[in-house]
């Protein structure tokens, strides 16, 4: 009798590992199609398809210094756009994670009444599509919030800076960024945090002496999910932003690129490319960690 | 430096640019000043005070935030689906009897159901797929990094990436640019406009959404795989399984739980996909979905009654989808 194959040299076969690197050429090549066209002259680019550039290798970056610095029209170049992406996005990573981190705790060692039910809910509003909450929530940025002239927000005049982007990005972070910090802390070893008490520490150094540093890996890997969320957003930015160029982000950019006759494929390959590479470096970069926290986490609202 | 004017300002790029670098420096610093004070303060505080400090440092913050931006705009965003256009009159359920009578809201409602039906089934099934083949094979980081690559990419810059290689091409003496174009040339098919073509072009975006998630779904399964222990599909094997028999009556059935949360989780994303769409047709010839009509009707018609009402929709049809999760979920543990 033949001896049965181990089922490790079965899986290994040449066919199926052959079809995986098919697969994975045909899933790149929609990208790459993108990133030589936009190396490609303009000349080139809207007279045959990018595969000709192999036969024809003219690289320039005109294009990329075209759109990166030369505005159209009333529109600025998305140099500016590139900026305000990062200004918008730095601050929605940092407030969440920093107050979720703060929850988080919380809802893991403190004791109160209703704690269970507090860390439900949290756990619910996750599945509340933003959507929902889009109309309500840039009326209370614009006008502030009163009940029968008693006024309970007042109008803080923020319409049309980053704070209100700010803010809505921090407050959809949060329900997930809670419920994934809470469960890591919730792993710290309870004679940890019982010593810390003994010794005489109180909440808020226990915090920073113990909980914070144990606290970097979930850390690392909830911002780079939130990161690439809030990088790669279009409808915050655009709802939050009150259509004010000098606070839009590059999402926001392209897509009105897309949306505008008169912006040929030699701009927006290379604006597209422009505001993908921070995404892609970062996933490269840290693709360990984002996939643990793509791992831990459930659903995204 | 380039000094290009823009807008009615006729500010350079640079004159917007730094000032808001400032203002990202400043933000940053206050903030974390912030943190630092009430760290400082509140550590030398007394034993007593510190009880109910705890509670307003740590947990108060994010509560209220939740309660202002999350729970109330919902509870609101309920109450207008139930008023007029600016919200300033009752008019009982109106919104939703033409949500689900006007023939174009309709055909809305039709897309985001095929949407909802074929994303999460055709990503999740190549993602088992592939995650099979890679599971054991050499150097298989690579492959997977290719496939999960499109997951950093914005929808917006997938819309791009996408609409290109759709690009047509009306005048024939020139040479096309779309990648869908050429291919079908070379196998002498006139090539439609790809984009144009309804119920063709609902089904090209969906190529979109399957060609990000079916990453998310790989990898995720790719994990659970990995925690299918060797023995049991050795076992099987011996048994005289062939390596398909196996995959389907071993691998499967262990990784349940997991294909149920990928499922899920890709369903709930597809409802509210509104990138894709608004970016490469706008909603046009007969592409809308829920998520991007919502923001139309709230933004471009300026009618809230209408733009709630889909948006309540929405949420309702994510509370399925969710139950069955839980459901499931709760399945899977008791019957460990």
């Amino acid at each position: 009798m033949k001896a049965p194959k181990k089922a490790r040299d079965v899986f290994s076969s040449p066919i199926a590992s052959a079809a995986a690197v098919i697969i994975a050429v045909v899933w790149t090549i929609p990208t790459f199609g993108l990133l030589v066209s936009s190396i490609r002259p303009e000349q080139d680019i809207n007279s045959n398809g990018w595969w000709n550039f192999f036969l024809q290798p003219n690289v320039t970056f005109d294009n990329y210094a075209q759109v990166l610095f030369a505005g159209t029209g009333t529109n600025p170049p998305l140099v500016l756009f590139f900026f305000n992406s990062l200004a918008l996005t730095l601050p929605a990573v940092i407030f969440p994670i920093t107050l979720a981190l703060f929850a988080a705790y919380a809802l893991a060692w403190f004791e109160f009444k209703g704690k269970d039910l507090l860390f439900s809910i949290i756990f619910g509003l996750q599945i509340v599509p933003l959507q929902l909450t889009l109309v309500p929530l840039l009326q209370l940025f614009a006008k502030g919030l009163s009940i029968n002239g008693f006024v309970i927000i007042p109008d803080l005049g923020i319409t049309g800076t980053f704070i209100p982007i700010w803010i809505a990005h921090t407050i959809y972070g949060l329900p997930l960024a809670i419920f994934l910090l809470h469960n890591f802390l919730r792993q710290i070893p309870r004679e940890l945090i019982e010593a810390g008490r003994v010794d005489g520490a109180n909440w808020f150094t226990l915090f920073s002496k113990i909980v914070l540093p144990l606290s970097v890996p979930a850390i690392a890997s909830f911002s780079i999910f939130q990161f690439l969320w809030v990088w790669n957003d279009l409808l915050v930015g655009l709802t939050f932003g009150g259509g004010v160029k000098e606070v839009a982000p590059m999402t926001v950019r392209i897509a009105e690129m897309v949306g505008t006759r008169g912006s040929g494929w030699e701009l927006l390959t290379a604006g597209a490319f422009v505001s993908m590479i921070v995404p892609l470096i970062v996933f490269f970069a840290l693709q360990r960690y984002f996939v643990r926290g793509l791992l831990a986490g459930s659903v995204k609202g | 430096m380039l000094h290009i004017p823009f807008a009615a300002g006729r500010k350079t790029p640079w004159e917007v640019i730094y000032p808001n670098l400032f203002l990202l420096i400043i933000s940053l610093v206050v903030f974390a000043a912030i943190i630092y004070l009430v760290f400082l303060i509140a550590s030398r505080a007394s034993v007593k005070v510190q009880e109910w400090l705890k509670y307003v440092v740590f947990l108060v913050p994010a509560t209220l935030l939740l309660v202002i931006g999350l729970v109330y705009p919902t509870l609101r965003t309920v109450l207008m689906s139930f008023m007029n256009d600016d919200s300033t009159e009752f008019v009982g359920v109106e919104n939703y009897v033409w949500s689900f009578t006007i023939p174009e809201i309709l055909i809305v409602l039709r897309n985001t159901a095929i949407w909802v039906f074929v994303v999460p089934i055709v990503s999740t099934l190549l993602g088992l797929v592939i995650a099979y083949m890679t599971d054991r094979m050499k150097r298989a980081a690579v492959v997977k990094s290719l496939i999960f690559l499109p997951m950093a990419i914005s929808f917006v810059g997938a819309g791009v990436i996408w609409k290109f290689v759709y690009d047509y091409q009306p005048n024939l003496t020139k040479a096309d640019l779309g990648l869908f174009s050429a291919l079908s040339k070379s196998i002498g098919i006139d090539p439609p406009n790809w984009l144009l073509e309804a119920p063709l072009n609902t089904f090209l975006l969906i190529v979109v959404m399957v060609w990000i998630q079916t990453g998310f779904a790989m990898v995720v399964l790719s994990a659970a795989m990995k925690n299918v222990p060797e023995e049991v599909v050795e076992a099987a094997m011996l048994d005289g399984a062939t390596v398909f028999k196996t995959f389907i009556r071993v691998t499967i059935p262990m990784i349940r739980a997991t294909i149920v949360v990928v499922l899920t989780t890709i369903s709930i994303g597809t409802l509210k996909v509104f990138d894709i769409v608004r970016t490469m047709t706008g909603g046009n010839f007969q592409t809308n979905v829920i998520a991007n009509e919502m923001y139309s009707q709230t933004f471009r018609q300026m009618n809230y009654g209408h733009g709630s009402a889909l948006a309540v929709i929405l949420l309702v049809c994510v509370i399925p989808i969710i139950a069955y999760n839980l459901r499931q979920l709760k399945i899977e543990r008791t019957e460990r």
